[in-house]
């Protein structure tokens, strides 16, 4: 049945030379943070990568300067036959509902929002379970138990980063969590001589434990809390390796799995719709272990933390989500 | 010697000095172009087929040309004054704000021209009350516009996020954002306007708000050459201790003409916000406040020049998002790359090629008296 489908299609292929024939021609979107941020879209970019080295099949990818040019690009590239097409940030998720209606026959992945239709796969990852941890790993290290969170724009999506840390760090003994957003123009994720100022700041109140959830400026945040003899947290991609020895860990978010899913699933016929919630519990986000952070993190540490994972994915920790209520416990 | 003095003829001025100057930045960009290593032919190509070749590529230019010529001409405005408003940004983001308002509150009840009469008003409103402070502050204390203007863009950033994001985001949204409008809070798009051309509009968002800002350009127009607020406000600008001595209102005419060049950056606003997204979003503005200043510029401060520019910088905006689209090697560094060059031309070295024009196109010294006559 699928080789008769697969030779229909070839003839196809033969007949038109037009771009329907193609099963899987992914394509990409990124946020307006851009590629190469190092953390969440450069995830995208590394899971495209992947697919591209695993299978040998070429994708596309575009970085829009403003809203309007990311509903457009997503637009041409369903337009243009590209199948599926990924549209990684909250941003689009009305350009998505919108284009997925126009392009029933598209498969759209949209990561970290939700859209309802047929089409779409929407992938949302529990970042406030992540945080938990590598909060709880914060509250161990420091000796001074203050520990500092540093976010890039004022969203509520970063105020869940910020949300889970502060339970995961008290919970593990911190008493006191300096919480900085780095602004509120979308600057606030390429700003890293900002984001080292307001590391500056925690540091001189006291804290010793830095986590950086900005984007690019947080290798700002990393770089201050280094040269100040800190430790650091990064966010998103594993960035334990900018500064062996001296980052803590980092909270990953697969944004590169999910994509390299998208990709992988539509190319085996084996694409589902609806909402992927990817939690501790799914290997969504997890903290990050290495050759680079090991001297760090002693075994007692590494026991807290398992079994603080352990019980978040056994339901005995449950850690509060901002985005349900807005609010957060403390 | 010195430049050479002399009024060049107005072909010159407003047509072959623009065109030349955006040639030298177009070759200044092949050549970056080549050195990644793509064919500049072949990128020009790309980028005027996105921008011009179809309709809706032609319907997208002219969605961007929309803010540009609006903030272009509040740029204009108060640079006739002698004021610098460089705060486009932040006007354009509070209208966003009185934009919001007027189609939140109207749009399940009325026809979207009755919301939009309300919303233009709002958005006007809401821009002038932005820069009432800087002009009080500049006519009053002597505070200068260009800092104070500027500032004004990170506090409106600052107030629309924390709005946003606490008060009015429609709950249970990841992204910070206001409910969809109705269609009663919503501008048509010019599909007819397209067709008469016999072109098609596609997906562009291409929609009413290019049309008030053809008539905004018409009564700027109108106000700085045919009235006399326009005549004391060009007054002040060429010379404002002479506008005093006249017995022109310094502070008065300061803070009013603030207002409007604030409220016309506000009434960007209708077309992102209420013709293309139908929501209020994070950083819609996307730095069309600043273009505007290169447009104004570019434009001679004339609503005639504006318009152009506005279409040429709408073709980079559009062009340059399918040149990106279609050369993966063409990052978006490097379209923002070729905008600036055009900016620095068309505005930082406008008098680079000016003296030698003179040299070439000014009138011999006997017909000074006739062709001084007939410049405006």
């Amino acid at each position: 049945m699928i080789r008769k489908f697969i030779g229909v299609a070839f003839v196809a292929l033969m007949a038109t030379g037009s771009a329907w024939a193609a099963d899987v021609k992914p394509a990409i979107v990124y946020g307006t943070g851009g590629k190469f941020d190092k953390s969440f879209n450069e995830a995208g970019f590394n899971g495209s990568e992947k697919f591209k080295a695993e299978t040998g099949i070429d994708y596309k990818d575009f970085e829009p300067q403003n809203d309007t040019q990311g509903e457009q690009a997503i637009r041409n590239f369903a337009k243009r036959g590209f199948n599926p097409v990924v549209a990684l940030s909250f941003a689009w998720t009305d350009a998505v509902a919108k284009v997925s209606k126009e392009f029933p026959e598209t498969q759209f992945v949209l990561v970290d929002s939700v859209v309802d239709a047929p089409n779409v796969r929407s992938v949302v990852f529990a970042e406030d379970e992540g945080s938990y941890l590598v909060g709880v790993l914060a509250g161990l290290k420091s000796e001074t138990k203050k520990v500092g969170f540093v976010g890039g724009m004022d969203i509520p999506l970063i105020r869940k980063f910020g949300c889970g840390y502060v339970q995961g760090a008290k919970a593990a003994g911190a008493t006191e969590v300096f919480q900085n957003m780095t602004g509120t123009t979308g600057a606030a994720w390429n700003d890293p001589v900002r984001g080292g100022e307001l590391a500056k700041s925690q540091i001189d109140q006291g804290a010793d434990v830095i986590y950086a959830a900005a984007g690019a400026t947080g290798l700002g945040v990393l770089q201050t809390a280094v040269d100040a003899g800190k430790l650091g947290i990064g966010v998103d991609s594993n960035q334990n390796h900018l500064h062996p020895g001296k980052i803590l860990t980092s909270m990953v978010k697969r944004v590169d799995v999910a994509v390299h899913n998208a990709y992988a699933d539509v190319k085996d016929g084996k694409f589902t719709a609806g909402t992927q919630a990817l939690g501790l519990k799914e290997g969504g986000v997890d903290w990050a272990l290495d050759d680079n952070n090991k001297p760090l993190v002693t075994d007692e540490m590494k026991a807290a933390v398992e079994k603080a994972k352990a019980d978040i994915i056994s339901g005995a920790v449950k850690v509060h989500d901002y985005m349900t209520d807005e609010k957060c416990p403390s | 010697m010195s430049v050479p003095l002399g009024t060049l003829p107005r072909w010159v001025n407003f047509g072959l000095l623009p065109l030349i100057n955006v040639a030298v930045a177009f070759a200044l960009s092949g050549l970056v172009v080549l050195f990644i290593g793509e064919n500049p032919i072949e990128a020009v190509k790309y980028l005027v087929a996105g921008a011009l070749g179809d309709g809706e590529g032609i319907a997208f230019t002219l969605y961007y040309a929309t803010n540009f010529i609006f903030t272009g001409l509040a740029v204009a405005v108060a640079f006739h004054g002698g004021l610098f408003n460089i705060g486009g940004e932040g006007q354009v983001y509070l209208g966003g704000l009185g934009v919001a308002f007027a189609a939140l509150t109207l749009d399940r009840y009325m026809p979207w021209y009755v919301t939009a009469v309300f919303a233009t008003a709002a958005a006007f409103a809401f821009g002038a009350a932005w820069a009432f402070i800087p002009a009080w502050l500049q006519a009053k204390r002597g505070s200068h516009i260009v800092i104070t203007t500027i500032m004004f863009n990170f506090i409106a950033a600052a107030l629309m996020v924390y709005l946003l994001v606490n008060v009015i985001k429609q709950p249970g949204n990841m992204s910070p954002q206001t409910r969809l409008f109705e269609e009663g809070g919503q501008l048509p798009k010019l599909g007819w306007l397209m067709q008469v051309f016999g072109l098609d509009i596609g997906a562009a968002p291409f929609n009413v708000s290019f049309l008030i800002a053809l008539v905004a350009a018409l009564a700027v127009w109108l106000l700085i050459w045919r009235t006399r607020f326009g005549y004391e406000i060009r007054t002040m600008g060429t010379n404002a201790t002479a506008a005093v001595y006249a017995g022109i209102p310094y502070v008065k005419t300061v803070v009013i003409t603030m207002l409007i060049s604030g409220g016309l950056s506000g009434m960007m606003a209708l077309n992102p916000v209420m013709g293309d997204a139908g929501k209020l979003q994070i950083d819609f503005p996307a730095g069309a406040g600043f273009v505007g200043i290169a447009v104004a510029l570019m434009g001679r401060s004339h609503p005639v020049g504006i318009i152009i520019a506005s279409i040429l910088f709408g073709v980079l905006y559009q062009g340059g998002a399918a040149l990106a689209f279609d050369m993966p090697n063409i990052s978006r560094e490097v379209i923002i790359l070729i905008q600036g060059l055009v900016i620095l031309f068309a505005g930082a070295l406008e008098h680079m090629f000016r003296p030698a024009l003179i040299v070439l196109f000014a009138p011999k010294p006997k017909s000074v008296a006739a062709s001084s006559a007939g410049a405006a």
